[in-house]
């Protein structure tokens, strides 16, 4: 909300006026946050009122220029040349006549253009810097200034615009009213509420009026004005102030009541009450039902709108925006006003249902004073009598009975308890009165001090002891509070889960991954690149609503696609040798999607409500998965270094698992997009967690990858929390090493030769090394030999050769006999 | 030579003659310190230690002396061979010393090669600010809680005092889960975790949570769609806004150096009353010290901890809630935030693992 400085000033009794800046401050303190404050101008030199004396019409230029004759003083007429149309002869003008400095610098002089000597600058608004308005130049009201008169004082340019973003409990802080009333409890100065305006007996309605749906619409007023002046101007004073709220002016009765719903905070609504047909009816829509709105647009109402009808139909969207058909017009004289209490909720949904946010719905959403319609409606009445000869009828309709806050108890200490500040005698009541709270202290049973404040009609976010204790705190300000450490509290540390976690997230760094971090947004299509089957269960996918980029709507139920999308950026970035990894939820859904139970929020939920909460939502498990291409080791001046290959991927993925206190098991797999040859599934125990390997040629290509690009994914949930406890017995008697090469079907996975092996050498085996691979000539068709290296020990002894060696020929038997391995030649 | 029985005078055998002798050990010194290495040396040793050398010789003609002359031949030969032994032992020294010199000069290597052999890996930034603001809470006896990043709009909103169609709703710009009735939303904020906090433990709780957080904020130098938060909750007996405040400074200090401080300026989120924003001063601010906006904080609302079971007038809590990317852009003067979420590894590898 942008608020002129003279305008918020006007109802504080101030000695002395504080600059912007220190109002600013002021509106900091206490809560209202300031997003700006623009001093106006500065304009220096010659500005005066100006009227056009005549004007003529160049038309040899592309576009129309007007060459006028602008009477700029007595006696005094200069040659202007301009390039906007939205003035007659007669009217009164701005004019900055050469020597004058416009905002930004600008300096006006006399100089030639358009073919003509131009001896000034007829003004807009926005070259005055008080609004954003180019349309056209800025036509004072007749009679606002005479030819020569200053316009600097006329424009009121020693003045600030102060913007203010006021939070959303507090809707009466979106008015002049409100804010001043902020800044008198801020400053301690006097103010005279705009509010309080007599309201005079009415003699009878002002229209008939039938308010069928109490709950959208806790009261509805309406004030007729006959005989509106539809030529009057809007006031210049009141222009300036729209202008610098950001509002453009309309006509009179537009601007009339936009002028009251800033200065007051209540909206309200100008019908031509020449188009109303019958009476007004307050409902929700019907189906089917249409509206075209003010600005031209034809709407389809919903059921849940609230909108004002009369016999012709739906003719206002009511809260939001009026009907094009009962508009005040160039012609309308005869005025019917009204201002009402609209469902805040409703008209939320409406705002949102209709993509129309108003100045009047942003009010009515944030609650506004039920007390005000009247007052506003009173006031808009009499502008229109004193500015247009308007005459307001006798009559009034005020139908409805708006809730009035609640009285509001607590200890009078409970301030003083919550911010942990003693504060002076008397400043808990002085406060909720300075706020507008009808205060009372009593003493209860208990003999504990009560204050109970009724609320203020405009305070509606005051329901419970924590709203009355926030308002005297921030309003002592909270500098007061004074920054003491409570005492700490006797904390478990990290979980075994968090430590694990860590020691993975670090592990893979150090292991010369880098962490990336994707969102979670993905193209389903990328699951067809990938060659996954319609039926893959990572297909099966949760939705995004809304998402920012169209095609990227699901989110990930594997890291794989953010991982390569990111591999990609960084190899077009020109990088070749890349390790990424990423650690993070996915979203997989259940197989039975549960729905959200409706809880209220005025309790704690049973067990079986949270259970049943917590059942609606998707599995999240945590992944960790990474990608790999180029070297792993670098070329350089010690040698070739290494390509990273499919044993990288399925090593870094052991090592994370490790990590994590886990071994993992290997055992081949075809998963796509893994390589059919060349991928691993990775077990504990029987128990799948996650792939690794190269990824599928077919897969690279359609992605558009490097050749031999590999990855791992492994769900980190699903690693168990074993009890990692070792209690070694370390040997210090000399160990036997004794080598042994064997020779199996080259279809033998290796895994099941050493697990044989290191099962059958008995207690003395202290380590087993597979040293080498060797497929060929000797080793046979179809066939390959593995050479590995035992280590013998026994824990008590010097183990004998002999003992190594009988321990070495079983395992060596085991194995032929297991996996026909024989031993080589 | 005389045979062994002769009867001569032992002056009269040349060999034994103490002018023979001091010549041999003359020319053996000449020979190893003219030997200009081990090899050489070795090679010259035999002339004059060896079985043939004059030395030696000499030494065979004792035993045909009279035993009268023995021991003083035998002595003067003693001598002559020990004096060549001496030099032999001095020279090779020297020698030794010179060649293992060589050796090690030899084998010297340029240790200004580079070694890049394996690049180096790194945690994203985000993720080591997490874990070092956990240590800090950790030790102040907080634990750290966790929860899920697609959440209810009952643990989300609803439970967060968040009226149904209340305009605070609508502020946090929401991603919400097909179908559209569907009550599901990526959590706006870690706040949710508050009511999960409270639901699931016993009091008093003492939590932080740092997590990933979505808003449907388009990606800019400022602003991005998916960031993290770090949420703070306390609830026991007896909390005050003075123990925010503290708990604020001390978190600020662990974070920004013993010179800083927040300061609480009034605000409005639903789930805290009274709510506050948190400035920090920061001395490493670009451009000279000062205040930067860090987050928001206040009491917990009495209607949270109804809602999930706390009694309001046994307990009270604060809690606070900061946006991770937000304190590492200022902390480290990142101009653009689009560096934290692209995943270039340029961006992310001078962090290392410990940033």
């Amino acid at each position: 909300m942008r608020v002129p400085v003279s305008w918020l000033v006007e109802h504080l009794g101030f000695d002395e006026v504080p600059t912007p800046d220190e109002l600013a401050e002021a509106f900091t303190r206490i809560g209202i946050e300031v997003e700006e404050v623009s001093p106006l101008g500065p304009v220096t030199g010659p500005i005066v009122a100006g009227r056009v004396v005549e004007i003529e019409e160049l038309t040899e230029f592309k576009k129309p220029i007007r060459y006028c004759k602008v009477e700029v003083g007595p006696e005094q007429v200069n040659q202007i040349i301009c390039g906007a149309t939205n003035f007659v002869e007669g009217d009164s003008v701005v004019v900055a006549l050469p020597g004058a400095v416009l905002p930004g610098g600008f300096a006006i002089s006399e100089r030639k253009t358009y073919g003509r000597v131009s001896q000034g600058m007829i003004c807009a608004s926005d070259e005055l810097g008080i609004g954003d308005d180019h349309s056209g130049i800025l036509v004072l009201p007749t009679g606002t200034a005479q030819p020569g008169d200053d316009a600097l004082e006329l424009l009121g340019l020693n003045d600030s615009v102060i913007e203010l973003a006021p939070t959303p409990d507090r809707g009466y802080a979106f008015s002049v009213r409100g804010l001043a009333r902020e800044i008198a409890c801020a400053l301690d100065v006097p103010f005279g509420d705009p509010g309080v305006v007599e309201i005079p007996e009415p003699e009878g309605e002002a229209w008939p009026v039938h308010v069928e749906d109490r709950p959208g619409c806790s009261r509805f007023v309406a004030r007729r004005v006959t005989g509106v002046d539809p030529t009057a101007p809007t006031p210049w004073w009141m222009r300036r102030r729209l202008m610098l709220a950001g509002m453009r002016s309309i006509s009179l009765p537009v601007d009339v009541t936009n002028y009251v719903m800033l200065e007051l905070g209540q909206p309200l609504h100008a019908f031509d009450a020449a188009s109303l047909s019958g009476a007004l009816t307050v409902r929700r829509a019907l189906t089917g039902e249409k509206l075209t709105t003010l600005d031209d647009q034809v709407r389809a109402l919903d059921s849940d709108d609230i909108v004002i009808a009369d016999d012709s139909g739906v003719i206002s969207l009511a809260g939001v925006m009026g009907g094009a058909s009962t508009e005040v017009g160039d012609n309308s004289s005869d005025i019917l006003l009204e201002a009402a209490n609209w469902d805040p909720a409703s008209i939320a949904r409406t705002v949102r249902r209709h993509k129309l946010p108003s100045e009047a719905a942003k009010r009515f959403e944030r609650t506004v004073d039920p007390a005000l319609a009247p007052v506003a409606l009173e006031r808009a009445a009499k502008l229109l009598n004193h500015y247009a000869e308007g005459q307001i009828k006798p009559g009034r309709t005020d139908v409805g009975a708006p809730a009035l806050p609640a009285p509001v108890s607590m200890p009078i200490d409970l301030p003083d308890r919550i911010a942990g500040v003693r504060y002076a005698r008397g400043v808990t009541a002085r406060r909720l009165g300075q706020i507008g709270c009808q205060v009372s202290v009593t003493t209860s049973e208990e003999g504990q001090t009560i204050v109970t404040a009724v609320p203020p009609t405009w305070r509606s976010d005051l329901v419970q002891p924590a709203d009355l204790v926030e308002e005297v705190l921030r309003l002592e300000g909270y500098d007061t509070i004074p920054s003491v450490l409570p005492p700490a509290p006797a904390g478990r540390g990290l979980t075994e889960q968090q430590r694990r976690r860590r020691t993975v997230w670090r592990t893979l760094a150090e292991d010369g991954f880098v962490e990336v971090k994707p969102f979670p947004f993905i193209d389903p299509s990328v699951f067809d690149a990938f060659g996954l089957s319609a039926d893959d269960i990572r297909r099966n996918t949760v939705g995004v609503l809304n998402p920012l980029e169209a095609d990227k709507n699901v989110l990930a139920t594997t890291l794989l696609p953010g991982l390569l999308e990111t591999l990609q950026r960084n190899l077009a970035r020109g990088a070749k040798d890349v390790s990424l990894y990423n650690i993070a939820q996915v979203t997989l859904p259940r197989a039975q999607q549960v729905p959200v139970p409706s809880l209220g929020v005025d309790r704690r939920p049973t067990e079986a409500e949270v259970a049943s909460l917590l059942a609606a939502l998707p599995n999240q498990p945590l992944h960790v998965a990474g990608v790999l291409t180029g070297h792993r080791e670098l070329a350089g001046w010690w040698g070739k270094g290494a390509v990273a290959d499919w044993s990288d991927a399925v090593e870094a993925a052991r090592r994370a698992a490790q990590a994590y206190g886990v071994q993992l098991r290997v055992v081949a797999s075809d998963l796509l997009p893994w390589h059919p040859g060349r991928c691993a599934e990775l077990r504990v125990g029987d128990w799948p967690v996650g792939h690794a390997g190269e990824l599928h040629p077919k897969v690279i290509e359609a992605l558009g990858l490097p050749k031999r690009t590999v990855a791992f994914e492994l769900d980190l949930d699903a690693l168990p929390l074993d009890d990692h406890r070792p209690a070694p017995m370390v040997s210090a008697y000399p160990p036997v090493l004794l080598d042994v090469a064997l020779v199996v079907d080259a279809s033998v996975p290796v895994q099941s030769v050493s697990e044989v092996l290191g099962a059958s050498a008995g207690d003395l085996l202290e380590d087993i090394r597979l040293f080498d691979v060797y497929t060929g000539e000797q080793a046979g068709e179809g066939k390959k030999s593995l050479a590995y290296s035992l280590r013998f020990r026994a824990p008590d002894r010097t183990l004998t050769v002999e003992e190594a060696t009988s321990a070495r020929d079983a395992a060596v038997a085991a194995a032929g006999e297991r996996l026909g391995a024989t031993l080589r030649a | 030579m005389s045979g062994a029985n002769d009867p001569y005078d032992p002056k009269q055998v040349a060999a034994l003659s103490a002018e023979h002798l001091d010549a041999a050990v003359r020319k053996a010194r000449e020979a190893f310190a003219g030997a200009a290495d081990l090899e050489a040396l070795a090679a010259v040793k035999p002339g004059h230690l060896g079985d043939r050398s004059p030395v030696l010789l000499a030494r065979r003609e004792i035993g045909a002396l009279p035993p009268k002359a023995k021991a003083e031949a035998g002595k003067r030969v003693n001598e002559a061979q020990s004096a060549i032994k001496t030099a032999f032992e001095e020279r090779f020294a020297v020698l030794q010393v010179e060649r293992d010199e060589r050796v090690l000069r030899e084998e010297s290597v340029d240790v200004t090669l580079p070694w890049d052999r394996f690049p180096r890996g790194a945690r994203h930034p985000i993720t080591t600010l997490a874990e070092r603001i956990g240590d800090v809470f950790v030790a102040m006896g907080y634990e750290i809680a966790e929860g899920p990043e697609l959440e209810t709009e009952w643990f989300n909103f609803d439970a967060l005092n968040f009226g149904k169609d209340h305009p605070a709703r609508s502020m946090q710009d929401t991603f919400y889960i097909a179908p559209g009735d569907s009550q599901l939303v990526l959590r706006t904020h870690t706040s949710p975790v508050q009511a999960r906090t409270l639901l699931d433990r016993e009091l008093p709780v003492y939590v932080v949570c740092p997590g990933r957080t979505f808003r449907t904020d388009e990606l800019d130098a400022t602003h991005t769609p998916v960031f993290h938060q770090v949420e703070g909750l306390a609830v026991d007996k007896g909390l005050t806004m003075g123990h925010l405040k503290g708990t604020l400074d001390a978190f600020a200090r662990a974070m920004f150096g013993e010179d800083s401080k927040t300061r609480l300026r009034p605000s409005f989120f639903p789930f805290t009353e009274p709510s506050a924003e948190v400035d920090v001063w920061f001395p490493e601010k670009k451009g000279g010290a000062g205040w930067v906006e860090w987050g928001g904080c206040g009491m917990v609302n009495p209607n949270v901890l109804r809602a999930t079971g706390v009694d309001p007038d046994v307990y009270s809590g604060f809690a606070f809630g900061m946006g991770l990317e937000r304190t590492l852009q200022f902390r480290n003067g990142l101009p653009d935030m689009r560096d934290m979420v692209e995943g270039d590894v340029r961006f992310t590898q001078p962090f290392g693992t410990e940033a």
